[in-house]
Formats: C-alpha cells, sequence, structure tokens
C-alpha cells in the first residue's frame, strides 16, 4: 500500500491561519472577520500585516455573518472565524437569508469542529455543523484533514465565487498531505487504490483511514482509501468508481451519523449503486469531556473503530 | 431636484401601487409600507446619488439596504417608478416565477436589491458590512437603511448598534419607521421599546428624531441634517415617527392592516382617496 509521512504534527487551524497570511499578501479583496477568537483561529499574523482589513466584532456572531454579507456588496471576499459550534447552529438564519440565499461570496471558516475540541465538552464540540451547511442550496462544503490541506482548501475558496463553509479543527495531528498540493474543490483525493473495500473520509478521520488500511493489509484485506474534502458538492463519479470495483464502502467523519458525509455517500449509492454501507461517526449523541484521543476512541472514531467497519461490511458484501 | 409637488404626485401614485399590488394577490403588508412612502420617495427621488445603472457593488453611489422585508410593495414600487425595472412587472408582486418575490431577494436578480431581507433584525449588520465596504473602497457615498421598530426586539441589531457606535461606522444613516405597531399591537404593549433615540445614544451614535415621519419636506430636511452629520466619527439614526397606513383612512393608526389585503370594496376606497397621477401601471 502507498507510504505516507507524518511530516510532523501540526492543527488544521493553524493551515488556516497560514493560509489567511498568504491571502493577505496576495488578494487585495481577502478580509478577515472574527469574534473574539483572534488566537484560536491563527489568524495573528494576517492582523499584523493587514491592520485595515481585520474587523474584530466581538463575541457577536449574528452581527459578523451580517457585516460579512455586507462587505461583499462592495466587491471584498470575507473570511468569518469562530468555532464551529457558534459558525453554523448559533447562525444559522443569518447564514441562510444574508448570505445563502442572497448567494454571497461569504466564506465561513470553522475551527474547533467535532468532538476533538477537547475538554470543553459538548456546548463547544458541533456534530451536526456538515448536516446544517449542506442543506442550505448553494452552499459548498469543506472539511479538510490536516494542515498542508487546510492551507490549500483556504487559498482555493478565495478563488470560487460563492457561499463557503470550511471546517477543521483544534488538535495538532498528522501533516501528511504534499505542502504544495493542488487544491479542486469538488474533487476526491485517491489515496490508496485496492479491491476489497472502498473507504471514504474526511477531516481528521483520514488518517485514521490510512491507519486502519496498513492494518487490514496486514491481514490480507485490500483496502481502498479516499479522501472527500468537499461534502459538497460531492465527487459522485470517483465514490461510484470506486464502489462498483471493491462492492462495499466505509464512510468515516468526526460528525453525527445523521446529516454528514456518510448520508451523501449512501443517498448516492442508493441511487446509482446500492452498496453495504457502514459508518464510522457519532450516533446521534452529544460529546462530552476528555482529551481528543479519548473521546475519538470512545465514540468509536479512531482507525481501530475503522477496521472493525470494514470487517463488518465485508461480512455483508454478497 | 424634484419640486415638492411633485414628490407628492409620485408619493400618492405609489400608495395606489401599494393597494393594488397587494389587492391583486389578496397578500402582502400595506400598513408598514404605506406609512414609509413618504420616506422612500425622498430618499429614491431626492436624497440617494444613484448611477443609472445598477451594479451590485454600488461603488460612486449611495446604497439603501431595507430590513424589514415585508414593506416590500413600497420598495419595489418606488424601484420600478425609479427605472430599475419595467412598471409592468408590478403586475407580478407575489406570483408564481416572479422576481417581486413575498420579502425581497437577490435570488431572482431584481435590479435594485442588494439583500435578502424579512426574517428580521438582520439589515443592520448588513448595512454596517456595507458601509464598512465604502470606507475600504475610499468611496465616500454613504449607507442607508430602514428598520422597523418592532424589529429592533431582535437581538441581533443590538449587537450591530454596538458595532457601529464603537468602531465609528460614521458614512451609515439608519433610518427606524417608528409606527409603534407590530402584529401583535401596540409595541409599547407587545415589548416595550422605550426611548429609541436614548438607546442608540447610548450606545454611540448620532440621534434624530423626525416627528412628521410622513411629511416629505420634513423628511428631506431630516435626512439632509443626517448627511450633514455623517463623517464626523459617529453612526446617525433618524428616529421616524409615522403612521402605519398612512393616506388611506381605514388602514391609519392600527395594526390590522399590517400584513392585510383590502377587498375589491376597500380597494376603491382607497384609490379614491389617492388619485391617479403617474399613471397605474
Amino acid at each position: 500500500m502507498k507510504k505516507y509521512t507524518d511530516q510532523g504534527k501540526k492543527d488544521t487551524r493553524s493551515g488556516f491561519g497560514a493560509g489567511m497570511t498568504e491571502l493577505g499578501r496576495t488578494n487585495p479583496k481577502v478580509v478577515s472577520l472574527c469574534a473574539d477568537l483572534v488566537g484560536s483561529l491563527k489568524l495573528d499574523e494576517f492582523i499584523e500585516e493587514n491592520p485595515d482589513r481585520f474587523f474584530q466584532v466581538g463575541i457577536a456572531e449574528a452581527n459578523m455573518m451580517g457585516i460579512a454579507a455586507g462587505l461583499t456588496i462592495g466587491g471584498y471576499i470575507p473570511f468569518t472565524g469562530t468555532f464551529a459550534n457558534f459558525s453554523t447552529g448559533r447562525v444559522y438564519d443569518q447564514i441562510r437569508q444574508s448570505i445563502a440565499y442572497s448567494g454571497k461570496n461569504v466564506k465561513i471558516c470553522a475551527s474547533h469542529a467535532g468532538l476533538t475540541l477537547g475538554e470543553d465538552g459538548a456546548t463547544h464540540q458541533i456534530l451536526e455543523d456538515i448536516g446544517l451547511m449542506k442543506m442550505l442550496p448553494g452552499m459548498t462544503v469543506i472539511n479538510t484533514c490536516d494542515f498542508n490541506q487546510t492551507k490549500a482548501a483556504t487559498l482555493a475558496i478565495a478563488e470560487h465565487e460563492g457561499p463557503v463553509y470550511l471546517r477543521f479543527g483544534r488538535p495538532k495531528v498528522p501533516n501528511f498531505t504534499d505542502p504544495q498540493q493542488d487544491f479542486h474543490i469538488g474533487k476526491a483525493v485517491m489515496l490508496n487504490e485496492g479491491k476489497d473495500v472502498t473507504i471514504i473520509a474526511t477531516g481528521h478521520l483520514v488518517w485514521e483511514a490510512l491507519q486502519a488500511a496498513e492494518a487490514l493489509e496486514q491481514e490480507g484485506i485490500s483496502a481502498e482509501v479516499i479522501n472527500i474534502h468537499t461534502i459538497k458538492p460531492l465527487d459522485e463519479e470517483a465514490i461510484l468508481a470506486s464502489v462498483r470495483k471493491t462492492g462495499c464502502v466505509v464512510t468515516c467523519e468526526e460528525h453525527n451519523f445523521l446529516g454528514g458525509l456518510g448520508e451523501s455517500v449512501a443517498r448516492t449509492l442508493t441511487l446509482h449503486h446500492p452498496a453495504p454501507q457502514e459508518f464510522v461517526a457519532t450516533r446521534d449523541t452529544f460529546g462530552e469531556s476528555g482529551t481528543s484521543d479519548q473521546l475519538m476512541e470512545k465514540y468509536g472514531l479512531d482507525n481501530k473503530a475503522i477496521k472493525e467497519a470494514v470487517l463488518q461490511v465485508l461480512k455483508r458484501k454478497a | 431636484m424634484a419640486s415638492q409637488q411633485d414628490l407628492a404626485k409620485i408619493a400618492t401614485q405609489v400608495r395606489r401601487d401599494i393597494v393594488r399590488m397587494v389587492h391583486k394577490v389578496n397578500s402582502g403588508h400595506p400598513g408598514g409600507s404605506l406609512g414609509c412612502t413618504e420616506f422612500f420617495v425622498a430618499l429614491y427621488f431626492e436624497i440617494m446619488k444613484l448611477h443609472d445603472r445598477f451594479t451590485m457593488d454600488g461603488i460612486g453611489e449611495d446604497i439603501f439596504i431595507l430590513s424589514n422585508g415585508h414593506i416590500s410593495p413600497v420598495y419595489y414600487s418606488v424601484l420600478a417608478r425609479k427605472g430599475y425595472f419595467p412598471l409592468e412587472e408590478l403586475n407580478t408582486f407575489r406570483m408564481l416565477d416572479s422576481r417581486l418575490q413575498g420579502h425581497p431577494t437577490t435570488h431572482e436578480g431584481l435590479p435594485g436589491v442588494r439583500i435578502s431581507s424579512g426574517s428580521l433584525g438582520q439589515g443592520m449588520s448588513v448595512a454596517i458590512g456595507t458601509a464598512l465596504a465604502k470606507k475600504l473602497n475610499k468611496d465616500k457615498h454613504i449607507v442607508y437603511s430602514l428598520h422597523g421598530d418592532g424589529e429592533l426586539q431582535e437581538g441581533q441589531n443590538w449587537e450591530a448598534i454596538m458595532f457601529a457606535g464603537s468602531k465609528k461606522v460614521d458614512n451609515l444613516i439608519a433610518t427606524i419607521d417608528r409606527n409603534s405597531q407590530q402584529i401583535d399591537g401596540n409595541t409599547e404593549d407587545v415589548m416595550a421599546l422605550g426611548d429609541v433615540g436614548e438607546k442608540f445614544r447610548v450606545f454611540g451614535w448620532d440621534v434624530l428624531e423626525l416627528k412628521e415621519g410622513n411629511d416629505i419636506e420634513a423628511i428631506i430636511d431630516t435626512l439632509k441634517e443626517a448627511k450633514k452629520r455623517s463623517g464626523k466619527g459617529k453612526p446617525v439614526c433618524v428616529i421616524m415617527h409615522t403612521v402605519m397606513g398612512n393616506g388611506v383612512d381605514y388602514m391609519m393608526h392600527t395594526h390590522a392592516w399590517h400584513g392585510k389585503a383590502p377587498n375589491d370594496e376597500q380597494l376603491e376606497r382607497a384609490l379614491e382617496q389617492n388619485e391617479e397621477t403617474l399613471g397605474d401601471y
């Protein structure tokens, strides 16, 4: 199987910050807004270099979304920054009316998504945001897997016309994708070709999927691993081509199994090529306090859980 | 520069448009629309500096943001009378496949509209963002906005009002339609707003009271004064006292016509009180 090397653990939010720094230098239309979480979103460098293009809105996320919508009217490309919970559920109607329905070119950038936020607990660990955002007509939904991919995605969404939800996280995780990668919105990334099962993963679970595939290889199981960074629009062609070959699929995400990547994949398969599927995702539950690793283990989101799910889906494969 | 008489004629015709549009589809919001007719006419035909052609970015011209989107009839009528889209299109208000949706939207590409509104309390933030973009663009034009008074019960407004005062968004002139009515009754009974001007003042705004909010001359004077006060470190707020349903006697001084259409007979009475001046659409 194809080997991936961790270039050194880094947080995906720092990838966002690095992307913003670069955009600050290269695209004068990019502006950034933050709701009292500059340090968490790694925006310090952007702000230092572009003080006029940064807007501190205080702890007022609804206002931030509306101001972002207004900034587009003058031709700017606003990037909003706060935690995923406060980027979505808290401000759903502001996004719906002032951004999505209004067709505004706002980039909603959300850190601390999912369980890996850790000790702060369920109040801050949103596991419903992908569902909320993908249901909005015209919204692009992206969940990146490591530092390099997050930086590349941050640069790519500035070039894309239309509202985008970019989801990333808090913990330091393996950084294994190409630092020079081109990021193509809506395009799946084939990480490893295999023939027995398709593993489709997004966000922090992509590295875990690769670990699971390695372990499965030891047992003589050939797993195809696909990174879906763009949940909407979904690369249905890549998914169908793979599942037509392998005959079964495991979807992996740090999100509720209701409304997430898994459901989008299931819908695609139901319409075009029904096949057994297992979901590595949270099961309609809130999170809780704990370390990132503890939580991913307890809620069944690590490489062991992915391996189990593969063994399960293989049993169901005719 | 239109004469007072010309502006009065436009206002009368706009009132006819409003009641005819709402009557045709037996739905829509005539009360607040009629109450703000003089404001819209003054703003679009006298106050704002506008390009002939509509562009979304509005660079080099004044911009208007409507927050209380349910008064779409007056907005659509004035936009059409100003030439943003054909007058005949007013015939399609609230109908299937129309660009004139129940509440204003950019989704159908209607010229003149820059943001969707209807879910209340969001327009102040949008107007602030638009004003900030003007500053970044070094564009000296003004952003005007209109908000219902009942709408101020939405908390997002106070986030926005705090922001504009704190960050000195002084190229924004926000007008509050203080008709003291909302769907469930008088604002002071439903959720007392009290002294709205004072609330803005303590949030760092320069506030003007406009007692005669249905008098075109008074509106023009106040908006000109507001413009004079812009650019001095404070956002400007105009508390505009209006009579809901103004110009149609049975719709005045009541919240009953907030979201209700007149029947055939009532339409006739309304039209009798507002004779055709510029030609019906």
